[in-house]
C-alpha cells in the first residue's frame, strides 16, 4: 500500500484511454461518469453532424457525441461493441461514441507535453495535450471544454440541413 | 440572557412585506369610499407590529416613521379625523416608505432620510392640526360617545406601575426598552420594585422578576402610555394612575388577566397584540354606553377592563364580553388577514426535487406497465399496476397542487397601480378582479406578472378614454378595467379587457405597411393584424408617454407569454372595446401532448397548440408555383408544413393524402402539420434540452415515453417561424442562421 503511494506523486492524475480512429485518446477519470454500450437515440433536428442525438439515462436527456465525426474522421457502424462513454462535468451531462475503451493510467504533470499549435490543418480547440507513458502518446482532451461547446459548434456551423 | 434576535430577523422582515401587503389593500379599499371600522384596524394593526417589531430588533428610524404614522392611525380609529382622499394617499405613500425603509434594512442598505422626514413631516402637520380636525370630525359619524378619558390636555401626568411576568424576555421583549420609551414621552422617575426577586437558589437567570414604578411626567393621552405597552400586554400586569389636575378622569385600573391572554400570546406576538378584538366602534356605543369613571360596573368582565378604559384605542364587541371570546377572536383575525391558518413555509427547491421525483416515477410506472403489458396470465400484476398509475396520478397532482398558488398573488398589484395611474393620466377607472382564487403554478405565476402588468397599463394609456371622451361617446365616464382568471380544459385563462376605445385596426395596419411588416396590398386576418402589435418597436401612439407608446413592450409581452408555453388573443370592438385573453398551462413540468408519429420518430405536440386533425381531400389541396402546397379548410387557405421535410427524417408517407393534418395554431396564425399517425395522449414530463446540450428553435423540451425513449416536444410557434424561414430565405436571413 505504502509503496503504491510514493511510486505515485502528488501531481499524478488518471485517465480514462480509449480509441478512436487509430489514435489513443484519453480523459480524466473523474469526468467519466459511466460507460455504456450503444442504444438507440433520437434525432434533434438541425443540429451538427456529430450531434447524434439524445438518450434517456435514467430520466436525464443526454446528447450523445460521435467523436469520429466530431473530429472529421470517418463514420463507423454502431453495434453491440460500440462504446458510450458518459462524461459528467459541472452541471452537463453528455456521452461521447468512441471505438472501444481501453484502458486507466496514471499520468504525472511532466508527461504530459502541451498541444503544439498546429495551425489551420487540426483543431486543437478540445486538447490539454499529449500524455507519453511507456512510448505511447495519447491525445488528452478537454472535457469541460468539450461539453461546454455542444451548443456553440453548432451555431458555428450555422445550419447543417 | 441577550436572545439573538438577528434570527428572527427575516420572519420579521416577510411578515412585515405581507402585512404591508394587506394595508395596501386595506387602503385601497378605503379609498374606494368603503370606511370601514374593521379596514381602518387592519391598517392600525399593521403600522404597530411593525413598529412593535422595528423597536424589538432596534431599527430605530423604522420605529420612528412607524410610531407617527400609527398616531395618525390612532385618530382615525378613533374617529377624531375622517378618511379623506388626500390622508389615504399620504398612508399609501406612508406604507411604501415603511417598505423601502423595511427593505433598506434587510438589505443593510442605507435609508432615505430625506424622504422619510418629508413624509414624516407631512404627517407631523396633519397631526399638528389635530386639534381643529379632531373638533370638528368629533360630531361626525362614526360617533363614539363615550367620555374617553386619556384625551385630555390638562392632565399632568401618569403614576405606572409595571411588572412583567415572568416569561416576558423568552418572548423577545426588553422591559428596559419600554422604559426608555417611556422616556421618549416625557420626564421619568423610575423605581425598581424587586420584591418578586426569590432567593438566588432559586432565580432563573432567564426570568424577569423586576417590577417598576414609574412617574411620567407631562400631559401625556393614555393611549400614548398604553401603546408603549402593547407589544406586552398580556403578558404584564400594569397599572396606570394619572395625577396632577384630573378631574373626575378615571384612574383607569387595568389588571391583565394574565391566565386568559397567555395561552395564545406566543401565536399572537407579531400579528396583533392579543387584547384587541375587532374594533366596532357602532357597537360600542349601543352596548357600553356606560359612565366611564366607572369601568368596575361595566358588563364587560376583568378580560376587557383594559378596553372599557381604553374605549379610544380599541372597542369591544359584544361578544368579546363573554371572557373565554377574546383570547379566541384575536388570534382567528389575525391568522385570516394574513391568509394561511397553520401552514409552513418550504422552499421552493424542496419541491421541485419532489415534484422531480415524482416525475421518474410516473416514467417508471409507465415503462413497467407497458413490460407488464404483453406478458400471458399476469393478470394480477397488471392490476396491480393499474393501481399504481392511478396512486401516481394522485401523487403527481398533490404535489403540483403543492406548487399552486392563488392569482391573487399578482392580481393585488393592479388596485394601486390602476389607482395610481388613473389618477396621474386624469382618467376615471374602476378596476373589477374577478377569479382571483384561480391556481397557477408558481413559476407561471412569477413570469405572469409582469406581462399583466403591462397589459393593465396599455388598456389604461391606451384604452380607456378621457371622461370627457367617454361621455362624447355616450358611455359612462368611469372606465371599466376587467381581469378575469378561470380554468378551461387543463389552462388557466387570463382575461385583461377594457372597455375603452379599441384596437384601430386600420391604423395598425397602416403602420404595419409603413414598417414593412407587411406588404402593401396583403390582406390580413383581423388576428393577425392585432398580432401586429406584438411586434418588437411597434407603436401606434402618436405621443409617446412616460406610461407607454414607445413600443417596446407587447413584444415582450408575447415572449414571456410564449416562453410559459401560453398564448396570446386579443379581441377588439371599436368603440367597445379590447380584451386580451393569455392561455397558460396550469404548470411548466407537465403538459398535456398529443403524440404523433413521423417515420421511427414520435414528437410531443401541446394539445392547447391544437386546434383539430384531418384527414385530408385531394380537392383542399392546391398547389401554388411547384412546391409551397396550401390546404383548405373552410374559409381559410392554410399552408401545409411536412414535419419529416422541416426535421430531416424518413417518413412512412410523403403523400398527404396518406397522412394526416394537425391543424395547429400560434400567434393567431394556423398552419396544417402533416405526421404520418397519430398516438396516444399523455401527459407528458418536460425536460429541458438546454440543461445538457442547448435550445433548438422549432423543440420546446424532450420527454420520455412509456418504453424509456426519448420524445421530442414541438414548440409549435417555434416550427412555424422555421418553417417560414426556410419558405423565404432571402426575406430574413438572420432567422435562417437561428
Amino acid at each position: 500500500m505504502n509503496t503504491v503511494l510514493k511510486d505515485e506523486p502528488d501531481d499524478a492524475k488518471q485517465y480514462l484511454t480509449f480509441r478512436l480512429g487509430g489514435e489513443e485518446y484519453a480523459v480524466g477519470i473523474l469526468t467519466v461518469q459511466e460507460i455504456r454500450g450503444w442504444a438507440p437515440v433520437t434525432a434533434i433536428p438541425h443540429s451538427p453532424r456529430e450531434m447524434l442525438g439524445v438518450i434517456n439515462l435514467r430520466g436525464v436527456v443526454v446528447p450523445i457525441v460521435d467523436l469520429r465525426l466530431k473530429f472529421a474522421l470517418e463514420r463507423a457502424d454502431y453495434n453491440e461493441f460500440t462504446v458510450v462513454i458518459i462524461l459528467n462535468v459541472g452541471a452537463r451531462v453528455a456521452g461521447i461514441v468512441v471505438d472501444g475503451v481501453s484502458d486507466v493510467i496514471t499520468l504525472t504533470a511532466d508527461q504530459i507535453r502541451a498541444a503544439p499549435a498546429l495551425g489551420r490543418d487540426a483543431d486543437t480547440d478540445h486538447i490539454v495535450g499529449f500524455g507519453t507513458l511507456e512510448e505511447r502518446m495519447r491525445i488528452i482532451l478537454d472535457v469541460e471544454r468539450l461539453l461546454a461547446n455542444l451548443g456553440d459548434t453548432c451555431n458555428s456551423n450555422g445550419v447543417l440541413k | 440572557m441577550t436572545l439573538d434576535l438577528a434570527q428572527f430577523h427575516d420572519t420579521f422582515f416577510e411578515e412585515s412585506f405581507e402585512a404591508l401587503d394587506s394595508m395596501e389593500a386595506a387602503l385601497l379599499k378605503l379609498s374606494a369610499g368603503e370606511v370601514d371600522a374593521e379596514l381602518i384596524n387592519t391598517i392600525f394593526r399593521v403600522a404597530h407590529s411593525i413598529k412593535g417589531g422595528a423597536a424589538t430588533f432596534g431599527f430605530s428610524d423604522v420605529t420612528a416613521f412607524t410610531h407617527t404614522a400609527e398616531t395618525l392611525l390612532d385618530q382615525l380609529r378613533a374617529g377624531k379625523r375622517q378618511v379623506t382622499p388626500e390622508l389615504v394617499d399620504l398612508l399609501l405613500r406612508s406604507g411604501d416608505l415603511m417598505r423601502e425603509m423595511l427593505e433598506a434594512t434587510k438589505h443593510k442598505q442605507v435609508i432615505d432620510k430625506a424622504r422619510v422626514a418629508a413624509v414624516h413631516g407631512e404627517i407631523e402637520a396633519i397631526l399638528k392640526s389635530a386639534g381643529t380636525a379632531a373638533a370638528a370630525a368629533a360630531p361626525a359619524p362614526p360617533p363614539v360617545p363615550i367620555h374617553v378619558p386619556g384625551d385630555e390636555p390638562e392632565r399632568c401626568g401618569w403614576r405606572i406601575h409595571f411588572v412583567p411576568g415572568a416569561k416576558l424576555l423568552r418572548n423577545g421583549n426588553d422591559p428596559l426598552r419600554i422604559l426608555r420609551e417611556l422616556g421618549t414621552l416625557g420626564a421619568c422617575t423610575v423605581r425598581v420594585d424587586a420584591k418578586f426577586v426569590p432567593p438566588l437558589a432559586d432565580l432563573d437567570p432567564e426570568e424577569c422578576r423586576l417590577g417598576w414604578h414609574v412617574e411620567l411626567n407631562g400631559p401625556v393621552p393614555e393611549t400614548q402610555v398604553r401603546a408603549v405597552f402593547d407589544w406586552v400586554e398580556g403578558e404584564c400586569e400594569l397599572h396606570l394612575e394619572a395625577f396632577g389636575p384630573m378631574g373626575n378622569a378615571a384612574p383607569a385600573p387595568a389588571p391583565l388577566a394574565p391566565s386568559l391572554v397567555t395561552p395564545v400570546s406566543g401565536e399572537a406576538r407579531g400579528e396583533t397584540p392579543i387584547a384587541e378584538p375587532a374594533f366596532v366602534p357602532v357597537a360600542v356605543a349601543v352596548e357600553a354606553p356606560r359612565p366611564a369613571p366607572d369601568p368596575a360596573h361595566a358588563p364587560a368582565a376583568a378580560a376587557v377592563a383594559d378596553e372599557s378604559a381604553a374605549a379610544s384605542r380599541s372597542a369591544a364587541p359584544a361578544s368579546a364580553a363573554a371572557p373565554a371570546a377574546a383570547p379566541s377572536t384575536a388570534p382567528s383575525t389575525a391568522q385570516a388577514h394574513s391568509g394561511e391558518g397553520g401552514s409552513i413555509r418550504v422552499s421552493i427547491e424542496k419541491i421541485d426535487e419532489l415534484l422531480n421525483s415524482v416525475g421518474e416515477l410516473v416514467i417508471t410506472q409507465s415503462v413497467l406497465s407497458q413490460l407488464a403489458a404483453p406478458l400471458d396470465g399476469a393478470e394480477e400484476l397488471r392490476s396491480a399496476l393499474g393501481q399504481l398509475e392511478r396512486h401516481m396520478r394522485a401523487l403527481q397532482e398533490s404535489v403540483m397542487r403543492v406548487r399552486m398558488l392563488p392569482i391573487s398573488f399578482v392580481f393585488n398589484r393592479f388596485p394601486r397601480l390602476v389607482r395610481d395611474l388613473g389618477q396621474r393620466l386624469g382618467k376615471k377607472i374602476e378596476l373589477r378582479m374577478l377569479g382571483d382564487t384561480t391556481e397557477l403554478d408558481k413559476t407561471v405565476l412569477e413570469k405572469i406578472g409582469d406581462p399583466l402588468v403591462h397589459l393593465v397599463r396599455n388598456s389604461i394609456d391606451h384604452g380607456i378614454e378621457s371622461p370627457d371622451t367617454r361621455i362624447a361617446a355616450g358611455k359612462s365616464a368611469h372606465g371599466v378595467i376587467e381581469l378575469n382568471a378561470y380554468h378551461k380544459g387543463g389552462n388557466v385563462v387570463v382575461e385583461v379587457s377594457d372597455d375603452g376605445g379599441g384596437l384601430k385596426r386600420d391604423k395598425i395596419l397602416a403602420k404595419a405597411r409603413e414598417r414593412g411588416l407587411v406588404g402593401a396590398d396583403e390582406e390580413l386576418s383581423e388576428d393577425r393584424i392585432f398580432n401586429l402589435i406584438f411586434a418588437p418597436g411597434f407603436s401606434t401612439a402618436d405621443v409617446v408617454s412616460d406610461v407607454s407608446g414607445r413600443g417596446v413592450g407587447m413584444d415582450v409581452v408575447k415572449r414571456n407569454i410564449n416562453e410559459l408555453g401560453g398564448h396570446v388573443q386579443i379581441h377588439s370592438t371599436p368603440g367597445k372595446g379590447s380584451m386580451v385573453r393569455i392561455r397558460l398551462p396550469l404548470t411548466l413540468a407537465i403538459l398535456d401532448g398529443q403524440l404523433a408519429r413521423v417515420g421511427s420518430e414520435v414528437y410531443v405536440v401541446p394539445i392547447v397548440s391544437i386546434v383539430e386533425t384531418i384527414q385530408v381531400r385531394r380537392e383542399q389541396v392546391n398547389s401554388i408555383a411547384s412546391r409551397a402546397q396550401v390546404f383548405r379548410l373552410r374559409d381559410d387557405y392554410l399552408p401545409i408544413v411536412r414535419l419529416y421535410d422541416l426535421f430531416g427524417v424518413e417518413p412512412d408517407h410523403t403523400d398527404l393524402l396518406d397522412g394526416l393534418l394537425m391543424i395547429v395554431e400560434a400567434d393567431g396564425q394556423r398552419v396544417g402539420l402533416f405526421v404520418d399517425e397519430l398516438m396516444s395522449q399523455q401527459q407528458v414530463v418536460i425536460k429541458s434540452l438546454e440543461t445538457n446540450f442547448r435550445p433548438v428553435t422549432g423543440l420546446a423540451g424532450a420527454t420520455m415515453l412509456g418504453d424509456g425513449r426519448v420524445a421530442l416536444i414541438l414548440d409549435i410557434p417555434g416550427v412555424i417561424a422555421r418553417f417560414q424561414s426556410q419558405q423565404a430565405p432571402t426575406r430574413d436571413p438572420a432567422q435562417v442562421a437561428a
